[in-house]
């Protein structure tokens, strides 16, 4: 494979474009501080990105299933906080955040590993230059379809709670009352997969394909890959997103059928 | 008299009285231990200053909210019935009423039996115009509401209403329809728990043949109405 290396002038070359940016908004005074904005999350993705770069190549040089393995907990542990700090409403106690994390971290382990030991089929299979990759495409989708999920679930039903209990009261099953909204949270959690998909190769190139032709890999080798990693997004995020939803609205009910948005947390909005 | 929390029993105790619904030491956050018997086409009117527990109350006796204690139906204990069976015998009709369906009718699960239901409420049952079933839930006023929310649960034929503030929005003559309807409902052998802010209407339902007592709640608790 050939692929052009990149020196650090490089890079610098291209960083002269964001200086570029924060100097004309200083000069139009477009103001609300928008070029420290830009600076600072210039600054930190070249931090990040460069700590990265280091954790992969000393996780490749040792090609431990520990250390993948380690490495894999703590990517799940930042998507589900992430998952978190995109709901509005969320559950008090363990399921603050056990919901959205357990049902993201099983999805998303699932299909890699299954990805990785019928597909991919690396030696090892848990080598981490295929495995960390992989589970972050998986993970990343799946955490936004999650978040979208639950999000609209919970809001839903704090929203609709006079038409939920409604039916209660008229002697409806909890089930088919919240069953609108269940279907509302699956559907919007499944809609930026679906853009996704419609859009690939017509509006956007995806991401993973380009820098396999960038590598120097054949388009229709890089077309194959990124065709099953679609598939495996499509799956790990159709799995967790409904995990996360159906605990989730059965948390929000019990054996009496009754509405508990009482296992919600106060919003911002209604804390003193 | 002087067992404050007992209403009902002690009263009808020595004519063999059995109640429809009993409702035996019931609480929650927000009211105090309750103890009330209403009997078979029987009224109790829940009257006390807003934020009471009157609604707390009829909630918990639905079991819409978590609550302690023991409710019972002709006798048989709410706990060995599934919670949608129970809230279809005794019907909670809050005082905002919710809707999930555009169109009025969706709302009923039965539509063909309300027609007479909806003529005596005072609403256009559909026999010369468009009846109110078929009217968009968005343009429906504050009274018609009120009265569609009250048809959809009386449509269930319950055992027990648990009505709160049920005029609230309506015009003299609407409110003296809802009372008629009600009245017709515990003649046949309903019981009724009625919440109302109006002196007015608890004097009416008294005065008129309904068998009926008043109490009133403030802070959480449950007393028996003074005159």
């Amino acid at each position: 494979m050939d692929y052009i290396r990149l020196g650090y002038e490089d890079v610098a070359v291209a960083a002269v474009l964001v200086a570029l940016n924060a100097m004309l908004s200083l000069r139009l005074r477009l103001g609300l501080g928008l070029e420290n904005r830009l600076v600072i999350a210039a600054v930190r993705m070249v931090v990040q990105l460069s700590l990265v770069g280091l954790v992969l190549k000393a996780l490749f040089a040792a090609v431990s299933p520990w250390l993948t393995l380690g490495a894999a907990v703590l990517m799940v542990l930042f998507a589900g906080r992430e998952v978190l700090a995109r709901q509005s409403r969320r559950f008090t106690g363990w399921w603050t955040y056990g919901l959205g994390t357990s049902s993201i971290m099983v999805a998303a382990i699932l299909v890699t590993v299954l990805a990785l030991t019928t597909q991919i089929r690396p030696d090892p299979w848990y080598h981490p230059r295929y495995a960390i990759p992989l589970l972050g495409m998986i993970l990343g989708n799946t955490m936004t379809g999650v978040a979208l999920g639950l999000d609209r679930l919970l809001t839903g039903a704090v929203r609709e709670k006079a038409a939920i209990e409604a039916q209660l009261c008229l002697g409806r099953e909890f089930s088919a009352a919240l069953k609108p909204l269940v279907r509302q949270a699956l559907r919007s959690g499944l809609i930026p997969i679906v853009n996704a998909m419609s859009a690939a190769g017509l509006v956007s190139l995806p991401g993973m394909m380009t820098g396999q032709i960038l590598s120097g890999v054949d388009p229709m080798e890089a077309v194959k890959y990124q065709i099953l990693i679609m598939f495996l997004i499509a799956g790990g995020t159709g799995l967790g997103l409904l995990a996360a939803v159906l605990a989730g609205a059965r948390r929000l009910t019990d054996p009496r059928h009754r509405l508990r948005l009482d296992r919600l947390a106060a919003s911002a909005a209604e804390q003193p | 008299m002087n067992q404050p929390d007992r209403f009902g029993q002690q009263e009808h105790a020595n004519e063999g009285f059995r109640p429809l619904l009993n409702v035996k030491n019931l609480t929650r956050p927000g009211i105090a231990p309750v103890d009330l018997a209403i009997g078979a086409g029987e009224c109790l009117i829940l009257g006390g200053p807003s934020g009471a527990g009157k609604t707390l109350l009829l909630r918990a006796i639905a079991d819409l909210d978590p609550n302690d204690g023991d409710v019972f139906l002709e006798g048989v204990s709410r706990d060995q019935i599934p919670a949608p069976r129970w809230r279809r015998m005794a019907a909670y009709v809050p005082s905002e009423s919710g809707w999930w369906a555009e169109r009025v009718g969706d709302h009923f699960t039965n539509p063909e039996t309300a027609a007479p239901l909806l003529d005596r409420l005072g609403l256009d049952s559909g026999a010369l115009t468009t009846g109110a079933l078929d009217w968009p839930v968005s343009r429906l006023s504050t009274g018609e509401r009120q009265r569609l929310a009250l048809a959809r649960a009386l449509a269930m034929e319950p055992k027990v209403l648990l009505l709160d503030e049920p005029t609230s929005g309506l015009d003299p003559d609407s409110t003296r329809r809802v009372e008629a309807v009600i009245a017709g409902r515990l003649t046949q052998g309903a019981a009724a728990l009625f919440v109302t802010h109006d002196a007015e209407q608890a004097m009416r339902l008294q005065g008129g043949r309904l068998q009926s007592r008043r109490l009133t709640m403030n802070a959480g608790v449950v007393s028996e109405a003074e005159a």
